[in-house]
């Protein structure tokens, strides 16, 4: 039953990375001729362009397009660069580790952070301390990541020259000089994330506690040690989960404009580079590392909270 | 140790004072308004023109700026006043635009139902599957980023949020009992939809309206500081933030008084982002709601 129930939800997400790259190749392949006039240029002849798109294969019908690319993806051809002819492979693979870093590192500090701090709220809503927080990651919330990255070269680049500008990690750094690369980009990010989790994993909690069975449990006289670890934990597990998962959202976004801003060479640069220079490979490529990652997380969200909470076994 | 409540339950106001947050976040989006309706003749110069050769300078006594030159010699003060007009505009109509497609597919699929309503959803769930701004750079890489698909670009992206919303709303009310009365009365869906759906949801899609203009405006702001959203000779309060990145380069030279070229145009969208925000929370916390609930999708 628990094991069917997970393999259905495993094949759900499967059926969605298959939609996402419908969209995604139907999405970047919608107007082929304007491609070809993006890549050759202005000038282009008509000769030109058809020759382009004999090359790419735009003359051939969509479906059997998508069949090879999807086809290709499986096998980990990606196809070639338009702008440089290599294989989309060869560039996208170096710099997956240093986003997987970046966002990884994120994660680290922002998830146990938050979802400390949204407990610890939590159990004294209306103090002081929550009042000037919740309030305080409004502010947050509604700057866009270029001003607190801008805020924190100002201050840690260009003031106290503590730090460099630039994440550009060179290949044979150390440690230390990776960490200090990292520093603001890794905090611009972490932040960024850190307010929302928080607030969510404060309203999460406080929805659990609020619930009947809390309230009885208290007036029956259970320890205070048990109701937390009995009865509340086991159902917040699932909506903190949840919390996590979908704030992976807000780490996407802003790994965009953070290893731009930060110059970082890692995936979702080349993906702007891409998109600005109409490289339709290498977007499609990056597009599927990101949503595949999105995609994964949600599932394994979905699967964590399948086994916290038996109650959802039983929801359909 | 002794043993007190776990959690003190949530203070319960009906409808709390605005307060002095909320007087200023209403008089900040008035601020802009004006701003954006007033705009020629509030800026001391034209947006483009070229006053001065000297990058981040304070102007001359011919051409004095308060806020001194940008990267190519503009009035930092003139084009902040336009990139309202281009940001602000371009946000609010992007977000017209989702909640009338949003709205009425939402409804439409809420009311009817059955297969309808699972056919839209799946299709509207593939676009719920993406990170917004993966799909808003896919779309643009597919379009381009006119102003008008920029527009039409962020308007879908924001609709297929807002359809979640509008659908879920239409089902919730379409089983209470004023509905069912008045189906027993014999009323026409037009009726229902008109005079019980939409009093109803009113509240909550204008709360949620709030929320998606602030999603829109950063969603502009990042693709165009990403250099893939509003393009020359255009530009809004994110390009300009991206245009004067070299500023924080002459510091050294300048003094901190040039960081106001990249900084001043993100505390513009900060400025109207946050404004927004506390006024959504003010309007969630009279229903016991929490803006981060709402925040993500």
């Amino acid at each position: 039953m628990l094991g069917r129930l997970i393999l259905r939800r495993i094949a759900l997400g499967f059926v969605t990375l298959f939609v996402v790259s419908l969209i995604v190749f139907g999405g970047t392949e919608v107007l082929p001729g304007d491609v070809a006039e993006a890549v050759l240029g202005q000038g282009a002849t008509p000769e030109t362009v058809a020759a382009f798109r004999k090359e790419m294969n735009l003359d051939r019908p969509a479906y059997e397009r998508y069949a090879e690319w999807l086809a290709g993806f499986a096998t980990g051809d990606l196809g070639n660069s338009l702008a440089t002819q290599r294989p989309v492979a060869d560039i996208i693979a170096p710099r997956v580790p240093n986003t997987l870093i970046l966002g990884g590192l994120a994660a680290l500090i922002a998830v146990p952070l938050a979802v400390g701090l949204g407990l610890y709220l939590a159990m004294r809503p209306g103090s002081v301390l929550d009042r000037s927080l919740t309030t305080g990651s409004i502010a947050i919330i509604s700057a866009p990541e270029f001003l607190i990255a801008t805020l924190l070269v100002l201050a840690f680049a260009v003031q106290l020259r503590w730090l460099p500008s630039l994440a550009r990690v060179p290949s044979d750094a150390g440690v230390l000089q990776t960490l200090r690369a990292l520093a603001m980009p890794v905090a611009t990010l972490s932040a960024a994330v850190l307010a929302p989790m928080m607030r969510m994993t404060r309203s999460a909690i406080l929805n659990v506690l609020s619930h009947p069975s809390i309230e009885m449990a208290i007036l029956k006289g259970v320890p205070r040690r048990t109701i937390i670890l009995k009865h509340a934990l086991p159902n917040a597990i699932a909506p903190i989960i949840n919390v996590i998962a979908v704030n992976l959202a807000y780490i996407i976004g802003g790994v965009l404009v953070v290893e731009v801003i930060f110059s970082y060479s890692g995936v979702a640069k080349l993906m702007v580079d891409g998109v600005a220079s109409r490289d339709i490979p290498v977007v499609q490529a990056c597009a599927m590392f990101f949503c595949s990652i999105y995609i994964l997380f949600n599932l394994i969200a979905d699967i964590v909270s399948i086994l916290a909470n038996p109650r959802l076994r039983h929801s359909q | 140790m002794t043993d007190t409540p776990l959690a003190e339950p949530e203070p319960r106001f009906h409808r709390p004072e605005l307060g002095f947050l909320g007087w200023m976040s209403v008089a900040i989006l008035l601020f802009w308004v004006v701003v954006v309706i007033f705009a020629p003749w509030l800026a001391p110069y034209p947006e483009s023109t070229i006053l001065t050769n000297q990058s981040f300078g304070p102007g001359d006594a011919e051409n004095p700026m308060v806020f001194g030159s940008d990267y190519l010699g503009r009035d930092v003060l003139s084009r902040l006043i336009f990139g309202a007009r281009i940001t602000l505009g371009l946000a609010f109509t992007a977000t017209m635009i989702a909640f009338v497609l949003g709205v009425t597919l939402g409804f439409v699929a809420g009311i009817i139902g059955g297969r309808t309503d699972d056919f839209m959803s799946r299709i509207n769930d593939a676009f719920v599957s993406f990170p917004s701004i993966m799909l808003a750079l896919i779309l643009v890489s597919a379009f381009g980023s006119s102003l008008v698909l920029l527009m039409l670009t962020i308007g879908f992206i924001e609709a297929t949020r807002v359809y979640r919303i509008a659908r879920s709303l239409a089902q919730n009310i379409m089983v209470m009992d004023f509905v069912e009365v008045s189906r027993a009365r014999g009323e026409s869906i037009w009726w229902i939809l008109r005079n019980e759906v939409m009093p109803n949801a009113f509240i909550p899609l204008s709360t949620d309206f709030g929320l998606r203009f602030t999603f829109a405006i950063l969603l502009l702001s990042s693709l165009s500081f990403l250099g893939l959203g509003v393009q020359p000779p255009f530009s809004d309060w994110g390009s300009m933030v991206k245009e004067n990145q070299a500023a924080l380069n002459y510091i050294l030279f300048y003094g901190i008084k040039v960081a106001g070229a990249p900084l001043l145009p993100a505390v513009c969208i900060f400025s109207v982002t946050l404004a927004n925000n506390l006024l959504v929370d003010w309007n969630l916390s009279r229903s016991q709601q929490d803006i981060s609930g709402e925040l993500i999708s």
